[in-house]
């Protein structure tokens, strides 16, 4: 398909269930922002028992570390980073109530089977679309991890977020199958 | 007595500044161009989708005055310094770097450089040290290039050490299997240089200054304009597209720089560029002292 569905979160299990690979979407609402170190911490003081700053339950992360934020703006250009890196901590988040990720790039086989296991979604955004992305942010905040800099955990609010459904919960992978398709179409 | 002409450590620094700048913002005209028709060319809608956002992503850097990727790379510097040039005021690489320093400071640019790349992985904090490249040429002139390079595509370039019986085929097939392998993660649709011939290290350099030929050029020499062509058509056939999520277009161009070799090999490199092909140039003339 290719007109966008806007789809506004938190999200439920029916839109969870309704998304498919390849789906363009644009997304509203709120959303976390956390990568690599965060994604450590945030697993290790789970596994210890400790309370997190934020919850996680039902919850979208975007991985992604902001250039800096000019004065006058809401945030600074801030395209994703590639996913694969938060691979060893996915399914364990999964396992605790994540809903869904963004990001660019392969996920790990373990990663695709947690989506499916926990009905989850993993987007796509456009590497490099960095200004675009931003221009979709009408709020940032710090919410935890201060010292991390770059790294450190944010929830953002966005409106009408360009998004692709990379993989969803029943076992959709458009790293394959676009590439299968597009192949289609360049052998002929 | 000779003639002896004049720049200074400030002026160097100051093209630096600019040339930093406008390089991370200002795609450059052949690639936005570039894009414009890989999105006319593509057929699948989703990657279709991607390259609107990639050309739009472009605009609104210029009218926001941002970098175009958050990955500001390291600053990577061509130098082709005149030999009648007289540096006043300091050392020419401290004033490159201040330039660079200055220029990532001052455009809210990320800074990407850590100090040491194994036992103390600290950023640098500024941005420094750039990756510069001189070259010494007639004249009394300094050229500066500055080719922002993010590390996502830099990660997925390589080189082969082939062997001269591989012949044309054999560079064919180790460049696209480059790409292939690379598949996503250097944010395609990419450009890819190529350098063939030199040796170990000049190699790389030539596939990087590759990606400075704008696109659409072909080579002047006949056999490698083909050979160009040739690559691009089975890079194009993977099926890889926009963002590696399905797509007729995976490379905007290939380019690529022939060297003299050893008669016993025949090295290639391959540097994969992201869609966010950024550079910028600039001259500086040297005054005549009196």
């Amino acid at each position: 398909m290719s007109d966008a569905r806007y789809i506004t979160l938190p999200l439920d299990d029916n839109t969870v269930s309704s998304l498919h690979a390849g789906d363009i979407v644009k997304l509203s609402g709120k959303i976390l922002v956390g990568r690599d170190a965060a994604h450590k911490r945030i697993v290790e003081a789970i596994k210890e028992g400790k309370p997190l700053p934020f919850s996680i339950e039902n919850e979208i992360i975007y991985y992604a570390g902001p250039a800096p934020t000019p004065p006058g703006s809401v945030i600074g250009p801030i395209g994703p980073t590639t996913s694969g890196r938060m691979d060893p901590y996915t399914p364990f988040l999964l396992s605790k109530g994540l809903r869904g990720m963004i990001g660019k790039g392969k996920r790990s086989p373990e990663v695709l089977a947690a989506i499916k296991e926990y009905r989850a979604v993993y987007f796509g955004a456009t590497g490099g679309a960095a200004v675009l992305i931003s221009g979709c942010v009408t709020s940032a905040e710090k919410v935890a991890y201060d010292d991390l800099g770059p790294e450190a955990v944010l929830r953002l609010e966005v409106r009408d977020m360009p998004l692709v459904v990379l993989a969803d919960c029943s076992g959709g992978n458009l790293y394959e199958s676009g590439p299968a398709e597009a192949r289609k179409i360049t052998s002929d | 007595m000779p003639e002896i002409f004049v720049i200074t450590a400030g002026e160097v620094s100051d093209k630096v500044r600019e040339l930093s700048l406008s390089a991370n913002i200002y795609l450059p005209e052949d690639v936005k161009s570039s894009l414009a028709a890989a999105r006319e060319a593509e057929m699948m809608p989703q990657a279709r989708s991607v390259c609107g956002e990639i050309t739009r992503n472009a605009e609104l850097a210029a009218e926001k005055h941002m970098p175009i990727c958050q990955d500001c790379g390291m600053a990577v510097i061509f130098a082709e310094l005149g030999q009648d040039l007289f540096i006043e005021g300091g050392g020419i690489e401290d004033a490159i770097n201040d330039g660079v320093r200055r220029a990532y400071a001052d455009g809210w640019l990320r800074k990407s450089v850590v100090s040491d790349p194994l036992f103390a992985r600290v950023n640098s904090g500024d941005n420094t040290p750039a990756i510069i490249h001189w070259r010494i040429v007639p004249g009394h002139s300094l050229k500066l290039t500055v080719a922002p390079k993010g590390m996502g595509s830099e990660n997925m370039s390589r080189i082969f050490m082939l062997k001269p019986a591989d012949g044309a085929d054999g560079v064919v097939k180790a460049v696209v299997s480059a790409v292939e392998d690379a598949g996503s993660n250097p944010c395609p649709p990419i450009v890819a240089g190529i350098g063939i011939g030199g040796n170990f290290e000049t190699a790389p350099l030539a596939a990087k200054e590759a990606l400075l030929v704008p696109c659409g050029q072909r080579s002047g020499i006949a056999f490698y304009a083909d050979m160009e062509e040739r690559i691009l058509r089975e890079i194009n056939r993977l099926g890889i597209g926009a963002a590696g999520i399905g797509g007729t277009v995976t490379a905007l161009d290939v380019h690529i720089i022939a060297r003299p070799t050893h008669i016993a090999g025949m090295p290639v490199a391959v540097n994969i560029c992201c869609h966010a092909l950024r550079h910028a140039s600039g001259v500086i003339e040297g005054r005549l002292t009196a």
